[in-house]
This record gives C-alpha cells, sequence and structure tokens, in this order.
C-alpha cells in the first residue's frame, strides 16, 4: 500500500499547480469564459508544453505512458482553478478511444499530433432518451462501397465547438461502432453552447456524413467493451476532478467562517456551522478515497466488473459529496455565496455539473447493485 | 377534528379558482410556467389587474381596501395564485411597508403612500441587509444625520431586491450610534429613490439573472417627514413587521404546481425504455417531497386554525414554514434538474429539434437560483435559533 504521489508524479503535480497560481487565477478564468470561444488556445499551448496531454498514452507516440493515478494531480489542480479547457474530453475520452481501439496507422495518425498540442479529439456519443445508458446509440452507420455514411444526432458533446476530430459512436449491421470523424466533413455541423458551468459544448448533428473505411476505430460492431472502459477511466478522471473543486470549496468555505463576522464574533464560533463543515470535511476525505479507488480500478483491475464496480461506487460517492458540499458551501457564505463575482458559486456550478455527468448518483447506485459481488 | 375546508370555504377557493382562470393574462401565465424573466411591467400589469379586482391587498383594513377576509381566506387566496402560476406579488409595498404604515404611520403618511401602493403607481424596495449586517441586522451602519428638517443619509445597503424597479425603498438607518444597545438608535425611514446621491449598482447572481443590487446613498436629503414612527425606535417598527404576516412563506400553493411539473416531466422523460416517474429511486424521491408537503400544508392549516381561534399568530414556530417550505422548494427545483439527466447541462437554450429547448436550460439555473430562499428572509440557521430560544427555551 502506497497513496503517496512518485517522484514524477508529485512533479506534474507542482507544474500543474505553478499554472494555476500564476496563469489561471480566477480573473484569468473569467477572461477566458467570458471570450468568444470561452476557452484559451494559449492555455491549450501550455498544457501541451508541460506534457499533461502526453500523460496516459504510450511513449511510442511521445507520451508517458501513465494512467489515471498518474493524472489524478492533474484532474485535481484542474478542479480546483476550474480550468474550462477541454483536457478530460480530449485525453480522458476522444483520444482514449483512439488510443484504445485504433489501429496502428490511426495511433500514429492522430496520438503525436494530440499530446504536441495541435489537435484536439472529442467524442460524440449521448443522444436523445439514452440518459446515462451507454448501449443507446440510434446514430446509423451504412456501408456505402468502401466507406460509410452517418446519420444522426449527437447530445452535449463536451469539447465538441473546438474539438479538431470526433469520435462518433454509431449502430452498423453488426452492432454498435466509432468512427473518427473530421470536424469539417461535409453534412456535420455543431451547435455550440456555454453549459452551467461555463464549459463549451454542442450538438453534434450528422446529415450523411460520408466517410472513408479507415474511419471505422477498431472491430465493426465491437465497440461497447471499449466505450464502458474509456468512459469509466473517465469517470475515474472527472472523480479526481471533483476532489480537486470539493477541496477548493471547502478551502473558501473555512476561510469565510473564519473571516466573517456577525453579532460581534466570526461565524465559524457558532457550534452548528462548526459541525456542518466538519461534515464537509468528512464528505470530501470520502469522496477523495473513492477517487483514489476508481483511479487505482481503471488502471490495475484484470476483471471489468471489479473495474465497474468500483467506477459506480465512487461516482455515486462523489456525486453526493458534491451536492453536500456545493450546497453546504453556499448556505454557509450567505448571500454573498449566491454572486456571480464569488469563485464560490462557480465552484458549485462545476461540482453541480460532475454530480450529473457520466451518470449522477442514482444511475451509480443501481449499477452498482446490478453488477456482481 | 376536521381537516376539510368549510363549504364557505370551498365556495371562496373555486371562486378564487375561476377568477384566476379567467383573468390571468396567457402572456404571463406561460412566462410564469416557463420560468421566463418578469420585467417591472409585467409585474405591475399583474398587480393592477388584482387591484381593479379589489383582490390587491386582502390583510388591508377595509376602509383602505382591505377584503375582510378570515386568515384561512387569506391564505386560500395566497395558496391559489401559487398553484395557478401568477407572477409573484412584490411583498415590500403591500405586504411590508403597509403593515407599518397601518401600526406606525401618521395619517398625511397613510393618505400619501396607501393609495400609490393600492395601485401600484410606486414600487417599494427593503433596504435592511448592509454588507455587514446581515443575520446581524441591528449591527447596520448606515447613517442618518439630522440637519434642520432634513436627514443627511449616507452608507450603503446591499442585497436590495428589485431595487432597480424601484420608486420607493423603506430602510433602517442609525440615527444615534451613543446607545448602549444596538438595537436602539435606529430608525425606519423612508426614501424617494429618485433623491441626488442615490445609487443601484447591479449584483448578478451565479444564476446569471438581476433580481438584487447594491444601494448606495451618498449625503442623500431625506425630509424629516419620512421618519416613520419615532426616531431611534426603528427595530421596533422592524420586529413587529417580522411578527406580522408570515403565514404564506410555506409556498404551499407554488409548491403543489411545481410538483405538478416534475411529475409531468418525470412522465416525459425516459429512462431504461420507460418513463422516468416508474423508476423507483426517481419515484421514491418524489413522493417523499409529495408527503413532506402534504404535512407541511396541515402544519400550516394547523397554525391557521390557531390564529383564527386565538388571534395570535403561533410566535415562533412559524418558522418551521419558512425552513420545511424552503427546503421543499429547492429539493423540487433538485430533482426537476435531476429528471433530465444530462440534458441539464446546457446554459442556453440550443433550440434543436432533439436536444435542450428553452424551459429545459432554465432548470439548472433555477436549481442555483433557489439555494438563496434557504439564505434570504432570515437564513434557515437563523429561523432554527429563533425557534430555538423562543419556542423551547435553549
Ligand atoms: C436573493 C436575495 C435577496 C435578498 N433580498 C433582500 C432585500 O430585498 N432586502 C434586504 O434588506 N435584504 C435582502 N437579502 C439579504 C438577506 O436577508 C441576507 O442575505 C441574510 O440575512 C443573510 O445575511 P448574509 O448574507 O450577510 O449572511 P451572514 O449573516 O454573513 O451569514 C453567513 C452564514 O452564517 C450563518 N449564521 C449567521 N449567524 C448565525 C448564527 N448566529 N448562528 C448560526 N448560523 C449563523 C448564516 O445562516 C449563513 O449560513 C436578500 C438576500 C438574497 C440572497
Amino acid at each position: 500500500m502506497n497513496f503517496d504521489s512518485n517522484e514524477t508524479q508529485q512533479l506534474l503535480a507542482d507544474a500543474v499547480l505553478r499554472f494555476a497560481a500564476k496563469d489561471y487565477d480566477f480573473e484569468a478564468r473569467k477572461r477566458i469564459v467570458q471570450s468568444a470561444d470561452g476557452w484559451s488556445e494559449s492555455v491549450w499551448n501550455t498544457i501541451a508544453e508541460m506534457g499533461l496531454l502526453g500523460i496516459p498514452f504510450s511513449a511510442d507516440y511521445g507520451g508517458f505512458g501513465g494512467g489515471a493515478a498518474d493524472l489524478m494531480n492533474v484532474m485535481d489542480a484542474i478542479g480546483s482553478a476550474l480550468i474550462v479547457e477541454p483536457f478530460l474530453p480530449t485525453v480522458g475520452l476522444g483520444a482514449q478511444l483512439v488510443a484504445r481501439a485504433g489501429s496502428a496507422a490511426q495511433h500514429a495518425a492522430i496520438l503525436p499530433s494530440v499530446i504536441e498540442g495541435k489537435i484536439k479529439v472529442a467524442f460524440a456519443h449521448t443522444e436523445k432518451h439514452a440518459r446515462y445508458d451507454l448501449s443507446k446509440v440510434s446514430t446509423q452507420a451504412t456501408k456505402t462501397g468502401n466507406g460509410w455514411n452517418l446519420h444522426g444526432e449527437k447530445l452535449i458533446v463536451l469539447g465538441a465547438p473546438m474539438a479538431d476530430r470526433i469520435v462518433v459512436s454509431a449502430r452498423t449491421v453488426a452492432g454498435i461502432s466509432l468512427f473518427l470523424v473530421d470536424r469539417t466533413a461535409p453534412g456535420l455541423t455543431i451547435r455550440p453552447y456555454r453549459t452551467l458551468d461555463e464549459v463549451r459544448a454542442g450538438d453534434v448533428v450528422l446529415s450523411n456524413v460520408r466517410v472513408s473505411g479507415d474511419a471505422l476505430l477498431g472491430t465493426d460492431g465491437h465497440a461497447p467493451p471499449v466505450i464502458e472502459a474509456v468512459t469509466d477511466f473517465a469517470i475515474a478522471l472527472l472523480c479526481a476532478e471533483a476532489v480537486g473543486a470539493m477541496k477548493s470549496a471547502n478551502d473558501a468555505t473555512l476561510e469565510y467562517l473564519k473571516t466573517r463576522k456577525q453579532f460581534g464574533v466570526t461565524i465559524g464560533t457558532f457550534q452548528t456551522l462548526q459541525h456542518r463543515m466538519v461534515d464537509m470535511m468528512v464528505s470530501y476525505e470520502q469522496a477523495k478515497s473513492m477517487a483514489c479507488l476508481a483511479c487505482s480500478k481503471v488502471d490495475h483491475a484484470t476483471d471489468v466488473n471489479d473495474r465497474a464496480r468500483a467506477v459506480a461506487a465512487a461516482k455515486f460517492r462523489i456525486a453526493e459529496a458534491c451536492r453536500h458540499i456545493s450546497q453546504e458551501s453556499i448556505q454557509l457564505h450567505g448571500g454573498m455565496g449566491m454572486t456571480e463575482e464569488m469563485k464560490i458559486s462557480h465552484t458549485f456550478r462545476r461540482l453541480t455539473m460532475i454530480a450529473q455527468q457520466f451518470g449522477d448518483a442514482d444511475h451509480h447506485l443501481a449499477r452498482y447493485g446490478s453488477l456482481a459481488e | 377534528m376536521d381537516l376539510n375546508y368549510s363549504a364557505d370555504e370551498l365556495a371562496f377557493r373555486d371562486e378564487v379558482r375561476a377568477w384566476l382562470a379567467a383573468n390571468l393574462p396567457n402572456d404571463l401565465r406561460e412566462k410564469v410556467s416557463g420560468y421566463a424573466h418578469l420585467s417591472r411591467d409585467d409585474l405591475l400589469r399583474w398587480h393592477k389587474i388584482l387591484a381593479k379586482k379589489a383582490w390587491i391587498a386582502p390583510a388591508w383594513p377595509k376602509e383602505w381596501g382591505g377584503n375582510d377576509w378570515t386568515v384561512v381566506q387569506r391564505y386560500i387566496f395566497e395558496e391559489e395564485c401559487g398553484y395557478a402560476g401568477t407572477p409573484p406579488l412584490i411583498p415590500f409595498g403591500i405586504a411590508m411597508c403597509a403593515p407599518v404604515l397601518f401600526k406606525f404611520g401618521t395619517e398625511a403618511q397613510k393618505k400619501r403612500f396607501l393609495p400609490r401602493i393600492y395601485q401600484g403607481e410606486d414600487f417599494w424596495c427593503q433596504g435592511y441587509s448592509e454588507p455587514g449586517s446581515g443575520s446581524d441586522l441591528a449591527s447596520l451602519k448606515t447613517r442618518a444625520v439630522r440637519e434642520g428638517d432634513h436627514y443627511v443619509i449616507s452608507g450603503q445597503k446591499i442585497w436590495t431586491t428589485l431595487a432597480h424597479y424601484a420608486d420607493w425603498i423603506f430602510c433602517l438607518v442609525r440615527t444615534d450610534s451613543s446607545m448602549s444597545k444596538r438595537q436602539e438608535g435606529i430608525s425606519f425611514i423612508l426614501i424617494d429613490m429618485q433623491t441626488p446621491g442615490i445609487t443601484v449598482r447591479p449584483l448578478i447572481l451565479m444564476d446569471g439573472g438581476h433580481e438584487v443590487n447594491e444601494v448606495f446613498f451618498d449625503n442623500v436629503k431625506v425630509p424629516v417627514e419620512n421618519l416613520v414612527f419615532e426616531e431611534n425606535k426603528g427595530w421596533t417598527v422592524a420586529k413587529y413587521l417580522l411578527g406580522h404576516e408570515r403565514m404564506n412563506t410555506g409556498r404551499i400553493g407554488a409548491s403543489k404546481r411545481e410538483l405538478v411539473k416534475l411529475k409531468d416531466l418525470a412522465r416525459k422523460e425516459i429512462k431504461d425504455g420507460k418513463p422516468l416517474i416508474e423508476d423507483m429511486r426517481f419515484r421514491d424521491k418524489l413522493f417523499r417531497v409529495e408527503i413532506e408537503l402534504t404535512a407541511l400544508e396541515i402544519t400550516n392549516l394547523r397554525f391557521l386554525d390557531q390564529m383564527r381561534r386565538t388571534g395570535q399568530p403561533p410566535g415562533a414556530d412559524v418558522s418551521i414554514l419558512k425552513i420545511r417550505g424552503t427546503e421543499i422548494q429547492q429539493t423540487l427545483t433538485e430533482l426537476m434538474m435531476q429528471a433530465i439527466g444530462p440534458l441539464a447541462q446546457p446554459f442556453e437554450a440550443v433550440g434543436s429539434a432533439g436536444g435542450v429547448d428553452a424551459y429545459t436550460s432554465t432548470l439548472a439555473p433555477r436549481y442555483c437560483s433557489y439555494r438563496k430562499t434557504s439564505i434570504y428572509a432570515g437564513s434557515n440557521e437563523i429561523q432554527r435559533n429563533i425557534i430555538a430560544k423562543m419556542s423551547l427555551g435553549l
């Protein structure tokens, strides 16, 4: 047993924390989310220069050959600083699918550019009425000569507006399959929008988009296990990000309790608020433990069921903690917590969204119960 | 024991319900049910419709336009408005400033302000809270210095709801800082928002909405005749208002309406091929809040009954309505957001065929916004302190 970061992980963590402190304080973030595109290319370049984009990819393509555990500190810092650039959509989903399902040729074509920060890859999967069910795909892929014709509509695709490539899930006669599509492909349109947590996402409409035969990622009809594995990987990273956001919420609230004065004393002297703060701290520690479990299992579990159960448990616990900590931190800030100008209200929004991304507490509790012990 | 309304009360309820159905303009109904922004005009239009029907101020004395309704009728009326989805009645004039004037105002003040409040000619706001004085209101610092027949007021108010719509503000200000008890030395004063030296600055809340403001006073000259009650006796006025009428703080009617909408949504949303309302986990949460709401409604009726029999409001226990009522409102907004699953994410209507429409995109911001309900009007912690101290003697 060892919960410490190794030397490389610590170096990466320090680098990200330095970057967040220097270039991504709340004011800098505000400028970025209010800009037209809602993300910063120079931030992305810095992330690439720090080597963060290569962490979970093979050294063969310039990566670091690591896993979720190596990304934990990075995700923690992203959560704490509320970084909006599409790190998780690219590293945890889009490019991760290419790495796990793609051929050597596809790896060579995509991964080095991703790692260098030259291209971003999104994953377009969720559809209307699918909720959190990964198997609900009705987008069609029909064979045409030696290529494919894609038709359908994908919702809430994280990082879509700035993506260069999009991995699209679609149903062929053989089953659910993955296709690597260029964002400029004729017939593909993106309707971009801001999300509650000020990230940019979009709906991706595929109107008879033609792609060549080599756009198929992996074996025709065999995508579900890869989609599940990659989604679990992304959930583990999201849990780590949530932990950073929760820490930031707890720190800010604790600081507020120690400084805000009412009735001639700091409000932290009221025992009822002390206990509430203690419960928030307990929630955080429990959540952090589950993030460790999820990251460790997505890296090392040899059994799919074992991995899925750990991830479901972690996401359940983290969704509950997100809700608890975010709500309490606003309440204990009083009116100030409600305002746009305080970072805590933005952390609240991020935690609220994390609780519902890739499955809410109900979904993962049910999933946990449905998997064999 | 009889939990039912009397025949007369039922007839009254039906009358109110039918009138609301016929007289609530469709565009307002739709705005309210779609959670759209309500403008000053929207709010005043509804106010004037009620004023024309002579239903705008049921609790006022009859000679000023009140309706002589029983407490139960008043409750029924408010709950029916909530259930029908009328624009909210902005309380600052009708339900806050007016009762103060009836109790403490001079005849001249009553004549000057009450008819205009009734007709919706003046829009009022409430200037109590300050940056350093929220829960601890008695520590307020905005100063009013008497100079001849004026007070000169300097300081800052914060969280002033709809100050950007308001013609008038009623304020608590410090007229004497030499008193040993902080509650003494505070005065209640009415201020014309057009007076030179007043600046209103918006405070945007986390749902992006502009409802509250900071109001700055820089040597604002207010005529002495705008003082209500005696100088340095403003705390008495404020306390009277706090204890005055808190029978609708549970917002039962509005929550019932939201519950209906939640059920509609849960019937439409599909989970695992079935309507979400058939999902046991979701269903349990939905019914749990429904039962809690039923309990609160009956608690509210018990308080009303007590008030009817004794003529006295049930004191600190009324805080139960604020605590549980806001918790229910918050749970309802949270379940609405959870009901739509991943579609809760867009912050602006996308308007795609398969994606998120304007209504859906309001649900998560609304959840955010409703966190305020356990903070404002005496935070739920302060409400619990009140019960602990006043009801339980702790
Ligand atoms: C949307 C909105 C609209 C508002 N509208 C108006 C308005 O129109 N006019 C107006 O005058 N004011 C208005 N308010 C202000 C509101 O009344 C105050 O926000 C409220 O009184 C709390 O004060 P505060 O925000 O300064 O929080 P604080 O008093 O600083 O409280 C911070 C936290 O400490 C807790 N706390 C404080 N004291 C104690 C204690 N003794 N024991 C236990 N816990 C305690 C609080 O419950 C809270 O959780 C509004 C507020 C909001 C958010």
